[in-house]
């Protein structure tokens, strides 16, 4: 019988990636590092809420957080109501949450904005690679092997050194910021309107019977991203992308969902990450903030001054290195929010330097001197 | 001037690359120029052939199986049959797509993807799945350029075709073999099927409620018996320029026949084939042709002008084809401002690889065509899937879209933003409400997904 040649492209799918062979991998001293990108401008005022700020609430108005008692941080902060984990690892100091930070970039386009968080650089399109990948030339080869959790290896994990990208083979669910502006697309075009009104409400149906988009879905992302960071022959850096964080309208909903969705997956990479946790490091961070008043459609614009979120049973150990921050704290150089204190007249004003954040953590975590990675990685503002 | 980039690209072509340049001659000229550069066999396509059993070797393989020692043995060659059936459907869906994201002749590319729509076979069938790739190849491809004549010859006697309007079984009542089974089993009736002749006169040819007659088909059926695959059983190798067919003069109903008032008296294979050359040049096949092309250039309801214009030219020119596409470029009936047609699922993935330079390797594009809603060579039925914006604008196909888009806006390795890549391939029709979408879109992905749902790129 004639044996047919197998598909010619079909067959390398993205899914069976085979896991890289370390030579002197050692699962339970390596140091882990998790890099969660929020991607669409997260709003920090809504996540790290400066509740004694006075004008918070007046800029914020029907928008603002009014639970600040549940997770409440210290005498200005608290986090929103969904970060109960996150509220528990701050109370065990295995949480650090920055505010008023922001990259280099001063503009408000997501996609330049996102380019200067992830390569490093202070423009964007200025440099080609991304400063996840400048960080594994400076690491022990047995703690540089790298993946992302997408079906393609985004910028800050591009470059020069081999990294693999995972990504589920199911069709992963349009986020809400996609069904948004296509509804926006179409309210003009009689014919499409008609169509995508009734498929947004079958969509709509599927998701109160259970089967809808992102049921358990950050759960099983924590739980698959432990997994791989804890086998023997495992990576031992991670990149996972957020989407969803635009939000223009209804924020009060979406936030909470988004927030509560990013709970969810940190409490599930640490539970499944077991005593390896301790060895681990999680940077959550976005392209910048958002405007600090509510515009009329129930959400906010795209600003300046965000918040970073940091998690890690690594993080003691980590702070303890640095005088200035006090694990179990809020560390922010408040800039106020009256009209005269806002960046431009509109956003949180930046006080600390994202670049500058992200290199003395991860010198701290890994034992590097932090000049070279600075330069290494931020070689622009270094 | 933008509207020819228009023309060009989207309406008569299969969408823009972000390398397309701009147009700055004439539209008509830049289409026409393309029959010139048409290749009937790309790399791609002569690698796929290379690889596929002859009709012959597939026929003895499916022989090999009924003469297994065990139900065991037969079980597991009836599977590997089956998955290298299935493999082959697959890897020619992925060379049709491949050839059609490369191709420099889009134009040409989609009429090669309207002419196999025309004469739709189906896999459903595991012999069809095995050729559907090859019925493309060689009853389709050689021809888009030439005379309908010719196509509808190398059609009708592919064994796709054979196999899916079951002419392979068809055998004339009177016939030799037919008159010795007769004489052996008396009770059992004569094996004429009509199948093929009355979709060759109903689709392929007249078309429907043309004026052909009950009497006409069965006749047309008569005259049709031995076309058929190669015998497995003799050695040799089909005819050439007809791969894998065979005329067997001992199923073949004897005696002339008549159809639509006409006496054919020819013996054998070229009886059929008379028939075949005088429908080809039928006004009414005419007129079937021209309202279907004249659909898929300038609307769902096109002007009845371009439909006779078609007709006119089709019938002066002997059904040469591209005569007609030079009516099609040139009428003013295609040349509208704004889109007319709604993409088909095919039409809108092959659009938007080309529009985000997608590697195929990252898409096993059978599968994502059925989750379209379009699986290719598998149409409902042999008339093909339909050729209007009602049969694909629906609510779940169209959330499909979004969903997919999503998807393949992470493939992309573009590196410029979206905004810019929306500008080059929606040239001439982009809207400020898209762009200023895609701007504000939360990131790239979405901003690449924004671009190929947009009602511009739904739309041709």
């Amino acid at each position: 019988m004639h044996r047919r040649s197998f598909l010619k492209w079909g067959g390398a799918g993205l899914a069976t990636m085979l896991l890289p062979q370390l030579a002197f991998a050692n699962a339970a001293t390596d140091q882990r590092f998790v890099f969660i990108i929020q991607r669409g401008a997260a709003d920090g005022l809504n996540t790290l809420v400066p509740y004694a700020d006075p004008d918070y609430a007046k800029l914020r108005g029907a928008l603002a957080i009014q639970d600040t008692q549940t997770n409440r941080l210290d005498s200005l902060f608290a986090l929103h109501p969904a970060l109960s984990n996150a509220f528990a690892l701050y109370q065990q100091q295995q949480a650090m949450f920055v505010h008023a930070i922001a990259s280099p970039y001063r503009e408000r386009s997501h996609f330049d904005g996102q380019n200067v968080l992830e390569s490093g650089g202070t423009r964007a399109y200025q440099l080609k690679d991304g400063w996840l990948n400048r960080l594994l030339g400076l690491l022990p080869k047995a703690q540089s092997e790298a993946i992302a959790f997408s079906p393609t290896i985004p910028l800050a994990l591009r470059g020069t050194i081999q990294v693999d990208a995972y990504a589920t083979a199911k069709l992963p669910q349009p986020p809400d910021d996609l069904l948004m502006r296509v509804s926006q697309l179409y309210a003009a075009d009689a014919q499409l309107h008609t169509v995508w009104e009734s498929a947004l409400q079958t969509a709509n149906m599927a998701d109160m019977a259970g089967e809808g988009k992102n049921s358990q879905q950050p759960e099983a992302l924590g739980k698959l991203v432990g997994d791989f960071l804890s086998q023997a022959q495992g990576p031992r850096i991670a990149m996972l992308e957020t989407g969803g964080w635009d939000t223009h309208s209804a924020q009060q909903a979406r936030l909470a969902k988004q927030l509560a969705d990013l709970d969810t997956l940190i409490a599930s990479l640490k539970q499944s990450l077991g005593s390896h946790w301790q060895q681990t490091l999680v940077i959550v961070a976005t392209e910048f903030g958002r405007t600090a008043a509510a515009n009329g459609t129930g959400g906010t614009d795209h600003g300046t001054g965000a918040a970073m979120l940091a998690f890690g049973g690594g993080l003691p150990a980590i702070t303890a290195r640095n005088k200035q921050w006090a694990a179990g704290k809020v560390i922010a150089d408040w800039p106020g929010l009256s009209n005269s204190q806002l960046y431009q007249g509109r956003d949180l004003q930046p006080t600390m330097a994202l670049d500058k954040v992200i290199a003395e953590l991860v010198s701290a975590h890994y034992g590097l001197d932090n000049p070279l990675v600075s330069r290494t990685l931020f070689p622009a503002t270094a | 001037m933008t509207n020819n980039d228009r023309l060009v690209y989207q309406h008569f072509g299969l969408g823009a690359t972000p390398n397309s340049p701009a147009v700055d001659t004439d539209p008509v000229k830049a289409l026409l120029d393309q029959l010139n550069h048409y290749q009937v066999m790309p790399e791609a396509w002569k690698n796929y052939q290379s690889q596929q059993p002859s009709v012959e070797q597939a026929m003895r393989d499916t022989r090999q199986v009924n003469q297994a020692d065990s139900a065991d043995e037969k079980m597991a060659m009836r599977r590997q049959l089956r998955i290298a059936a299935r493999d082959s459907y697959a890897d020619a869906v992925q060379t049709r797509a491949w050839v059609a994201q490369q191709s420099e002749t889009p134009f040409v590319e989609r009429l090669v993807h309207f002419w196999s729509n025309h004469f739709a076979i189906s896999v459903q069938k595991p012999l069809v799945t095995q050729f559907a790739g090859s019925f493309e190849v060689q009853a389709i491809r050689p021809h888009v350029l030439g005379r309908f004549k010719d196509m509808l010859m190398a059609v009708e006697k592919h064994p796709a075709m054979l196999v899916y309007l079951d002419q392979q079984q068809s055998r004339g009542p009177d016939s030799m073999t037919m008159q010795r089974k007769m004489k052996r089993h008396p009770d059992k009736q004569a094996g004429l099927n009509e199948n093929l002749a009355r979709e060759i006169l109903e689709l392929h040819t007249l078309g429907v409620r043309s004026g052909y007659s009950q009497q006409d088909v069965t006749e047309f059926a008569r005259a049709l018996t031995g076309w058929t695959l190669p015998n497995p059983q003799q050695t040799g190798d089909s005819e050439a320029r007809y791969p894998g067919f065979m005329f067997n003069a001992r199923v073949h109903e004897p005696g002339s026949r008549t159809l639509l008032g006409k006496t054919y008296a020819q013996n054998g294979v070229q009886q059929a084939e008379a028939i075949l050359a005088d429908l080809a040049a039928s006004p009414a096949t005419a007129s079937h042709l021209a309202s279907k092309l004249a659909r898929h250039f300038a609307g769902d309801q096109p002007p009845e002008t371009l439909v006779n214009k078609l007709r006119d030219r089709y019938l002066q020119t002997g059904g040469d084809l591209t005569a007609l596409y030079r009516v099609l470029v040139e009428a003013p009936e295609c040349q509208a401002n704004t889109a007319v047609k709604f993409k088909t699922p095919w039409e809108w993935l092959i659009s938007s690889v080309r529009a985000l330079d997608i590697h195929l390797e990252h898409i096993k594009v059978a599968q994502v065509m059925n989750q379209l809603g379009q699986s290719i060579w598998k149409p409902g039925s042999p008339a093909g899937y339909d050729d209007v914006a009602d049969s694909w604008l629906a609510s779940n196909a169209l959330m499909r879209r979004v969903e997919y888009a999503q998807r393949l806006a992470t493939l992309t390795k573009l590196t410029q933003p979206p905004a810019e890549i929306a500008q080059r391939v929606l040239s001439g029709v982009l809207s400020p409400d898209t762009l200023k979408q895609i701007q504000r879109a939360e990131s790239a992905q979405t901003g690449f997904a924004l671009l190929l749902v947009s009602p511009e790129f739904l739309r041709r």
